[in-house]
């Protein structure tokens, strides 16, 4: 049993414009990213769970030629609207840091 | 190398929203004239056209000027001759207004509501220009594009398309490039890109041989930043790169097969709007006592409580809860991600406490934070008998003036007649 920031070569978050939250988790090596997509640890449900939201509110992509999982979620603040506490949202992937990989 | 144009994305919402609704710029201006004037003696002397996209951040009409007038004083102090398009991003709100009307605004992904009022709240409004008023201007005989808000793969697809090229690819380079060297493996200091592109294929590389791409680096860049990774929507059509394959050519090179452009039925042109949200003023302190550290939720609770009745001690019914907005930021519990912070538990030695008030004056967001600053630095805690200064201030005044703050208003398309309704040109011949 490994975390998943412990294995992943990246694990990112951005804006992917005003509106929307984008999260890439990647990886340096086929096997590693092999293991986490066929573990079904980390999943569109997974991601709902950890950030609050409906499933149907998450997007969510295996990028093989990339060796990257990806998911995208609504802002819960729109960029730089009042409340709003990261700008960039470069620092909203850290829910996802401890997910327990087999 | 031979390029036949050099591009740059020179903008974004990135920065936030501030830039769109003051004209301001990002980057500081000696910053952009550096850039600029590399760019413009390079297309100068190798006599190719520079196109140049989101000019002065938001691609507002202001930003546009800015960027012109740094153009003039580079032409004037390297002895060039040139001639520049400017590309007018900008809206009309009455435009907007009828097309609204006729039903020709659609929502994106997340909208916030859109009516006429917000037309008119707005402070500035731009349309995403997409591949042709890049082509017109340059079939206007432009040197040198300037334009507004753009697609940022729009700038460097539309030269391609116009020189032959094959739109997948097009679109699909040009969706690499617009970053610069952030595709590479390990991005040294932020620099430029190159593609050839051919019939069913480009290969790209960073300009310096140092620096290099594998077909991962090139591949995950399309994660960057789009909430779809495998489409990506643009005026004309959608970009859809799902059986995109990467080769590595060598060291430093990848080839790109696979990408596809599917033009779409209906032409629509994002539009992204900013108006000021509030004036603000923010107190930032902090709080060392254990004491305090340990009962920090209830203390905050009760703080609330006691600013609102101050509040109304003051002002009675002169001041309403929609005049104000009280925003608390906790650093040291949750400040980065609120609600969102898996850590429930304080285990810090130290808090920092930024109490942020946006009202509709700048004296009424600095009077309610003097108010704020008194009930916070005495807020009593039952473990000291006697008065507490609980609170310690940096800085004097406590509080600092923000000024006006911005939000994004609009995340929507406009259906217009022709891709060139709404980006009027404007051509000026510049000689030093």
């Amino acid at each position: 049993m490994d975390k998943l920031a412990d294995i992943a070569s990246l694990m990112r978050s951005k804006n992917a414009g005003p509106f929307m939250l984008t999260i890439d988790i990647m990886f340096d090596d086929l096997s590693v990213y092999e293991r986490v997509k066929e573990s079904g640890a980390l999943s569109r449900a997974v991601v709902a769970e950890k950030y609050g939201l409906s499933e149907n509110k998450v997007m969510f992509f295996y990028c093989d030629t990339a060796l990257a999982i990806k998911a995208s979620i609504p802002r819960p603040i729109t960029q730089g609207d009042i409340g709003d506490s990261d700008g960039h949202g470069g620092q909203q992937f850290i829910p996802l840091m401890d997910i327990d990989i087999p | 190398m031979n390029p036949d144009f050099i591009g740059c994305d020179a903008g974004s919402t990135d920065a936030g929203p501030y830039y769109l609704a003051t004209g301001k710029t990002a980057f500081p201006l000696p910053s952009i004239k550096r850039d600029l004037r590399i760019m413009v003696k390079g297309g100068r002397q190798n006599n190719i056209p520079v196109l140049i996209g989101s000019c002065g951040t938001a691609g507002g009409d202001i930003q546009l000027r800015t960027m012109f007038g740094l153009l003039k004083e580079i032409v004037t102090e390297e002895g060039l001759s040139l001639r520049v398009a400017l590309v007018h991003c900008e809206q009309d709100f009455e435009y907007l207004k009828a097309k609204l009307r006729e039903g020709k605004v659609h929502p994106l992904d997340n909208p916030p509501k859109f009516d006429e009022a917000v037309i008119d709240g707005s402070e500035h409004i731009v349309g995403m220009a997409g591949a042709e008023p890049f082509q017109e201007a340059l079939e206007g005989g432009a040197d040198v594009v300037l334009c507004g808000r753009a697609s940022d793969t729009a700038i460097f697809a539309s030269r391609a398309m116009m020189l032959g090229a094959p739109e997948g690819p097009s679109w699909h380079a040009a969706k690499i490039l617009e970053c610069g060297n952030a595709a590479a493996t390990q991005r040294k200091t932020p620099d430029c890109m190159m593609a050839i592109i051919r019939e069913d294929h480009f290969d790209i590389f960073a300009g310096d041989p140092e620096i290099r791409c594998t077909p991962q680096s090139i591949a995950s860049h399309s994660l960057y930043e789009n909430a779809d990774p495998f489409e990506l929507k643009e005026c004309s059509g959608t970009l859809e790169i799902s059986e995109a394959t990467y080769e590595a050519l060598d060291e430093r090179s990848v080839r790109v097969r696979g990408s596809r452009f599917l033009p779409a039925n209906t032409y629509t042109v994002k539009l992204e709007g900013a108006e000021i949200a509030g004036y603000q003023s923010v107190t930032i302190g902090s709080i060392r006592d254990p004491f305090m550290i340990r009962q920090f939720d209830d203390w905050l609770a009760r703080l609330k409580e006691k600013l609102a009745a101050r509040f109304e001690m003051v002002y009675g019914d002169t001041l309403s809860p929609d005049d104000y907005f009280i925003n608390f930021r906790t650093y040291g519990k949750d400040g980065t991600m609120g609600t969102l912070e898996p850590v429930k538990e304080i285990t810090s030695h130290e808090l920092c406490l930024v109490c942020e008030i946006t009202a509709k004056t700048q004296s009424l967001a600095n009077d309610l934070s003097g108010i704020y600053r008194h009930q916070a630095l005495h807020l009593p805690i039952p473990e000291w008998h006697g008065l507490i200064t609980g609170l310690a201030t940096p800085y004097n005044p406590s509080y600092l003036e923000r000024g006006p703050v911005a939000r994004f208003n609009i995340n929507h398309v406009v259906l217009p007649e022709s891709p060139l309704e709404m980006f009027p040109i404007e051509y000026h011949d510049l000689s030093a």
